[in-house]
């Protein structure tokens, strides 16, 4: 399998801080991988600098062969990276349709409007969204502000998403629902790469992980391999029971 | 040569007042990221604040300071409760037209009752002599007077837990209110802080140049240019930059007309805000939302 | 072209044939000029509406295209002896493009900045203009009225101006229709909203705002063209006044910023109350008082302006109006 994004040697410092230092890796084309780390450790500065929010001080990132180190956001996306935040941030007076409509006319597809609707449609129909379309963002609960975040990335039929805490603040029904879905993208053929704290869902969903510590990278590999490596149980040390969970999620 | 020295010298000590008036609009956007259009306004309420006092009621023309401050911190805690607090939450075009407005009123108001002749604050002061040049008096008690507010503002914001307050929420107001601090009230008095500022930074002008209701404008601008020189949220910041604006202003005045200046200033805030976004001496703020 | 057949597209055809033919029976040139002073707010409003209810960019200094227009177009006539459209549409062309140079520099900044900024321009040509010796300096410019006779004398010049108005305010509306219903638009409307998730969504904005920027300063130095011409006079302070810049930008507040309607509206509204203040002994010092103070009540209350209200009392309006 081919890498579809490959972050070399990426590093970034705010002031004297270190957000991010030398890190490396890649996400295989038709997989899901995981993101996790303590607070702090760098995660969402990670994703800025894949998608050209921030320019990174050193390294290199490659999407689909090209270098878009840097790029401005737009031309990212253009590429066909989407991505999600972890403060949701709809287009508040636009309705749940006319914000995907938007992720679909502008993502990697380019769409003229009418052909957008559709696409349009189909995102908001695969995140649950579909009894909906006419409500406006603002009116939405969280989880459908969350679950409509989603759409929009998808409606731009990327070919990875970047999904920062897609399931935080959900309940556990809407959390089974969300995992359903984001299985339901992987078997489109997109690509994910996500942060995400809640261990269980993510030791179930990724196919490998990349642990993430004090901006460093420090493991890696399947989620039973990481979940049972010392290094990683010391960095979430405060909270024991953890390492329970994640060798009992990956069993 | 001396008499550039001079005129330099003397830039110094206006340069310092236009710190101070910037200082009230840093102050301002550091702790609520609002950009308060009402300064200009406000820089005239204090210039016609001394001259209605000393003039008319024959109170001392430096008695004035005190009164003035707290009349501008009264009414800056007065528009914060009408034109800010409603649109805090809002995209920041909000504040910008709601501050504008109250500025049109505000001028408005001021034009249809003093006209926009000439008024004037007579102080008599002796000047320091040397050599052939003497520095107004005027100039240099409104520079001393400057370096006097400028510290109680500093002790007032790192020595007093009300100013550790104020630090918090320009810091993150979402933590402060976690913490238990009062930010709405917090807002409210740095807004009348920062309106302070501009009343008295008036009523110092006023002792140095005759002014007009219109005034304001370019007083404002100027404010501008050195709070984005000093960098925004900055004050110690604004007052050098203000100097620093004070000695370009003080090189350029013999050489160029008038009318000019205003228009390189402009210019000068465009490149400044263009090309360093944070600020020249000031750091990059990455601000929360 | 589906807009053809939306009912809004005839609506503001009907809206141009009643300001071209309510003065024209009997007439009225009393009605024509008040109709001029409204078809130009309208003009002015409409395209600062696409860049303020849009985007979310106020341009306070907006009325520099109104301005510079004129005088491009004053001047291609009196020293180069241009005929009047192609003047105007000279001046439209050139404001544009200078446009697209200032936008390059200033649509960086965001919210209060490029606001400012604007001013800044609009200060920084007039006082450029103001010193410039070949259009007039100070002085300005005096048109002779030798330039009148090519269009049948100056009565019936000022006629033809009319309706070149009310085709260029005509043009407005279609303009702020059409892009509002474009992909071009909905981007436009996703920066307003949230410019950095639009960006990352693809929304290739700084494209966008040089482009909206840009279009926004052309039927409006085309307006300032022919206003400029009909005055047959053109100075700094008139041609670059900033309290019509104000005005303009309580027009679209007040009428609804982000709809077509709204400026059209709002120029009506406010060209009315103007009216009625400037004839009121006590209220005509009062002008930019009511305009502050209507202008915050907006702000306050009512940030949707009128159409905001109407939309929400009869929402099924949304459908037909824009």
């Amino acid at each position: 399998m081919s890498a579809l994004l490959a972050v070399e040697g990426l590093s970034k410092r705010f002031g004297g801080v270190h957000a991010v230092e030398a890190l490396s890796f890649a996400v295989d084309e038709g997989s899901i991988l995981g993101l996790i780390g303590p607070n702090g450790a760098g995660k969402s500065t990670v994703f800025n600098l894949i998608n050209g929010v921030i320019a990174p001080d050193e390294g290199r990132v490659s999407f689909r062969g090209a270098d878009v180190t840097g790029a401005p956001p737009y031309r990212v996306a253009r590429h066909g990276l989407a991505r999600t935040h972890q403060i949701v941030q709809p287009f508040m007076t636009m309705t749940v349709l006319e914000n995907c409509i938007v992720g679909a006319c502008f993502g990697r597809e380019n769409l003229p409007l009418s052909r957008a609707r559709e696409s349009a449609r189909e995102a908001a129909v695969l995140v649950g969204l579909e009894d909906r379309l006419e409500t406006l963002a603002s009116q939405l609960t969280i989880a459908g502000k969350k679950r409509l975040e989603l759409a929009r990335a998808l409606a731009a039929r990327p070919t990875l998403l970047l999904l920062d805490e897609v399931l935080a603040g959900l309940n556990p029904t809407e959390v089974e629902r969300m995992i359903g879905t984001l299985r339901a993208i992987r078997a489109r053929g997109v690509s994910i790469l996500m942060i995400e704290h809640l261990m269980q869902a993510i030791m179930s969903l990724s196919d490998r992980i990349v642990v993430l510590n004090t901006g460093r990278k420090l493991a890696e590999g399947l989620p039973e391999e990481v979940a049972a490596d010392p290094l990683v149980i010391e960095a979430y040390l405060g909270d024991p029971g953890l390492a329970g969970t994640l060798r009992g999620a990956s069993a | 040569m001396i008499g550039l020295l001079a005129s330099l010298l003397d830039g110094i000590l206006v340069g310092a007042v236009y710190g101070l008036a910037a200082m009230g609009i840093t102050l301002i956007w550091g702790v609520m990221d609002v950009i308060n259009l009402t300064h200009g306004a406000m820089i005239v309420a204090g210039m016609f604040g001394v001259y209605l006092l000393a003039g008319t009621l024959g109170v001392p023309v430096y008695a004035t300071l005190p009164i003035v401050l707290v009349g501008g911190f009264v009414a800056g805690v007065a528009l914060y409760w009408i034109a800010v607090h409603r649109v805090i939450g809002q995209p920041p075009l909000m504040s910008l037209l709601s501050t504008f407005s109250v500025n049109l009123v505000l001028i408005g108001l001021g034009t249809a009752v003093w006209g926009t002749v000439l008024f004037n604050v007579q102080v008599s002061l002796p000047g320091l002599s040397l050599g052939r040049y003497t520095f107004p008096g005027t100039h240099l008690m409104a520079a001393a007077l400057t370096g006097v507010i400028g510290g109680l503002l500093y002790l007032f914001l790192y020595r007093t837990r009300t100013g550790k307050a104020v630090r918090a929420v320009s810091g993150n107001r979402e933590a402060a209110e976690l913490v238990g601090i009062p930010t709405r009230r917090v807002l409210a008095l740095s807004f009348g802080l920062g309106v302070a500022l501009a009343c008295v930074s008036g009523m110092l002008i006023a002792t140095l140049f005759p002014f007009t209701v219109l005034s304001g404008d370019a007083y404002q601008l100027k404010s501008f240019v050195v709070t984005v020189l000093g960098g925004l949220g900055n004050p110690a910041g604004a007052l050098a930059a203000g100097i620093a604006l004070g000695l370009l202003e003080g090189l350029a005045t013999p050489f160029m007309p008038v009318s000019w200046t205003l228009v390189i200033e402009f210019v000068l805030f465009v490149v400044v805000l263009v090309a360093f976004p944070g600020g020249v001496l000031g750091l990059r703020r990455a601000r929360a939302h | 072209m589906t807009l053809l057949r939306r009912p809004f597209f005839w609506i503001i055809g009907a809206v141009i044939l009643t300001f071209a033919l309510a003065p024209t029976y009997g007439n009225n040139v009393e009605l024509r000029e008040s109709l001029l002073l409204a078809a130009v707010y309208i003009t002015l409003a409409s395209n600062l509406n696409m860049m303020l209810g849009y985007a979310g960019y106020v341009n306070f200094g907006g009325i520099v295209f109104f301005g510079l227009g004129g005088y491009f177009c004053v001047w291609l006539m009196s020293a180069l002896g241009w005929p009047l459209v192609a003047a105007t549409l000279a001046g439209g062309a050139a404001v544009s493009a200078l446009a697209l140079l200032f936008g390059l520099g200033i649509l960086r900044l965001r919210g209060a900045y490029f606001a400012l900024a604007t001013v800044g321009v609009n200060q920084g040509v007039m006082a450029f203009v103001t010193n410039f010796g070949p259009w007039g300096g100070a002085t300005g410019i005096y048109l002779s009225p030798a330039l009148f006779k090519p269009l049948g004398g100056p009565a019936q010049a000022l006629w033809t101006i009319y309706y070149l108005l009310v085709g260029v305010m005509g043009l407005s509306l279609y303009l702020s229709y059409t892009v509002k219903s474009s992909k071009f638009g909905l981007g436009l409307l996703a920066i307003g909203q949230n410019e950095d998730a639009a960006s990352v969504l693809g929304v290739p904005a700084p494209r966008y705002k040089a482009a909206v920027y840009s279009l926004s300063a052309f039927l409006p130095a085309i307006a300032g063209g022919l206003y400029f011409f009909k005055g047959a006079f053109i100075q700094p302070p008139d041609a670059f006044d900033l309290q019509l810049s104000t005005e303009v930008i309580v027009i679209a507040m007040l009428g609804g910023q982000g709809t077509v309607t709204g400026p059209a509206l709002g120029a009506y509204l406010y060209e009315e109350l103007r009216g009625w203040l400037l004839t009121s002994p006590t209220f005509s010092n009062f002008q930019l008082v009511i305009a502050g103070g209507l202008l915050l009540a907006i702000v306050l209350f009512a940030p949707g302006g009128l159409m905001g209200l109407i939309y929400r009392r009869w929402p099924r309006l949304r459908r037909i109006l824009e």
